[in-house]
């Protein structure tokens, strides 16, 4: 469903991402975890063809997002880091926009917008400008926006980062419910949410994956068998490595 | 080559409704028509003196476009680039399957749309020159069409720097200054400054390349094609440089 062949990308001398490479299957929902400036955003942003990498290639559903971006993006729902949104629309004429943008055949448009507005649970503030929604709702505003094409391959860049316990649980929800039909990509830093949402967790650091494997499996490798230990532990090894 | 045309230009009627919406979702077309209006009625009455001509013409009215133009429509256009990149939705424009100038055109066409609108709504000036006496109608009506032309051609200023700064207060100053420059390059005070330091070879030439000089064909009533083709050939270059500058962004 989704294959990353080592991807490379660096901002003048900052080495961004330095090869990074995994295969996530249709029902499989893949946390990717790291500190901050792990190079996290900056995969997920070149997996989803918003960033030119510069090495490597993505095959989005068998399709390079080099070599084909407009096919591989057809593929691919992709949710950016805080969901922005266009702020002056509803959350219907943002759906529309993006069906339309998307060149979506008209005759489905509206099941594919009704849809997605039922599996986001936004119907009740459908009439309301996004400028005036809630953090919670905006956030599934843009997870709507992300499955309106009912995409194979979904990337969500921190989709529960800043919402209450509630609202997390919504969207968690959401995720679950999406997954056994996609491969799904998840950046987090709420360790505590890995093990109940995600089937396997890739743990990236300075560019480079550190571990890859089930979040139970990554937890075994700290003394007390937490994830959050595992994650300090592993993340510091690469720091002391590299001094 | 039909295909190509087709994948670089999807997305363009989508981004094209999108901000035609956005303009009217929000005050701004609503106070850029009025301050427009009022800014161009004011300068027509007040210091064109149109009814102190005694000439059926709207000479008046249609000299002060450029000037106007210079400030207005980069007030216009400063958004359509650089809101996207303060609120971050440039990240999801740029993951959508859609060609770079599908939502170029998509964009710069929405805010001419806008301008248009100003100009439809000063036909009632067009109306009054008629009961002031025989007006040419056929010399008023190619002004107009050059007008609307020379405004892509600023409005296309403003696009492309709005994506080259992704500040709107920046992306403001900077096209006002570019305008300026392409504006005041036919005003007799430059030219003859030029004309005095370079020669009058040099002050031709740079005539040449005038919104004011271009323009001020038209109002004489004689279609030029050299004036369709210099606006309509600024504009796309400025288009092709939005296309650039936009594009810019996925190399990170």
């Amino acid at each position: 469903m989704l294959e990353v062949k080592a991807l490379e990308k660096s901002y003048g001398p900052k080495q961004a991402v330095r090869g990074v490479s995994f295969t996530v299957e249709k029902g499989t929902v893949l946390g990717f975890l790291g500190p901050n400036g792990a190079g996290k955003s900056t995969t997920m942003r070149m997996i989803a063809g918003v960033l030119e990498p510069d090495a490597g290639d993505a095959l989005i559903d068998g399709k390079s997002i080099i070599a084909n971006r407009r096919a591989a993006q057809a593929a691919l729902g992709y949710l950016p880091e805080g969901a922005p949104l266009y702020e002056d629309m509803t959350p219907p004429e943002f759906l529309r926009f993006l069906a339309e943008a998307r060149s979506l055949p008209r005759a489905g448009r509206r099941d594919a917008i009704d849809r997605a507005i039922a599996d986001a649970r936004i119907s009740t503030v459908s009439h309301q400008r996004i400028r005036d929604l809630s953090k919670g709702y905006r956030r599934r505003v843009g997870l709507a926006g992300a499955i309106l094409h009912d995409p194979p391959v979904l990337v969500l860049d921190e989709p529960t980062d800043g919402l209450d316990p509630n609202q997390k649980r919504a969207v968690r929800a959401l995720i679950a419910r999406m997954a056994p039909t996609k491969a799904i990509i998840i950046s987090t830093h709420t360790l505590t949410e890995v093990p109940a949402m995600c089937h396997r967790a890739v743990l990236i650091d300075r560019g480079r994956i550190i571990a890859d494997d089930t979040p139970a499996g990554i937890a075994r490798r700290s003394e007390d068998g937490t994830l959050e230990s595992a994650f300090t532990r592993l993340t510091d090894q690469v720091e002391d490595e590299t001094q | 080559m039909n295909g190509f045309l087709t994948r670089q230009m999807s997305g363009f009627s989508a981004t094209y409704r999108r901000e035609l919406g956005a303009y009217f979702a929000t005050p701004m077309a609503y106070v850029f028509l009025a301050v427009f209006l009022l800014a161009l009625g004011m300068f027509t009455w007040e210091a064109g003196r149109f009814f102190d001509t005694g000439v059926a013409d709207l000479q008046p009215f249609f000299m002060w476009h450029p000037w106007l133009y210079m400030i207005f429509l980069p007030a216009l256009a400063m958004r359509l680039w650089a809101d996207e990149a303060a609120s971050g939705t440039d990240e999801l424009l740029l993951s959508l399957p859609v060609g770079i100038p599908g939502l170029v055109l998509g964009k710069l066409l929405a805010a001419w749309t806008v301008a248009a609108a100003g100009l439809v709504l000063t036909a009632p000036m067009w109306v009054s020159v008629n009961f002031l006496g025989p007006a040419d109608n056929t010399a008023i009506a190619l002004t107009y069409f050059i007008s609307l032309l020379m405004a892509g051609a600023y409005l296309s200023i403003g696009a492309a720097v709005s994506a080259l700064t992704g500040s709107q207060v920046a992306a403001f100053v900077i096209s006002v200054v570019i305008a300026f420059v392409f504006t005041a390059a036919g005003w007799p005070l430059v030219l003859s400054t030029v004309q005095a330091l370079f020669g009058t070879g040099f002050a031709d030439l740079i005539a040449r390349f005038s919104f004011i000089t271009q323009f001020e064909g038209a109002q004489r009533g004689v279609l030029e094609l050299r004036a369709v083709a210099y606006f309509l050939g600024f504009t796309a270059t400025f288009a092709y440089l939005n296309c650039l500058w936009a594009s810019r962004q996925r190399l990170g």
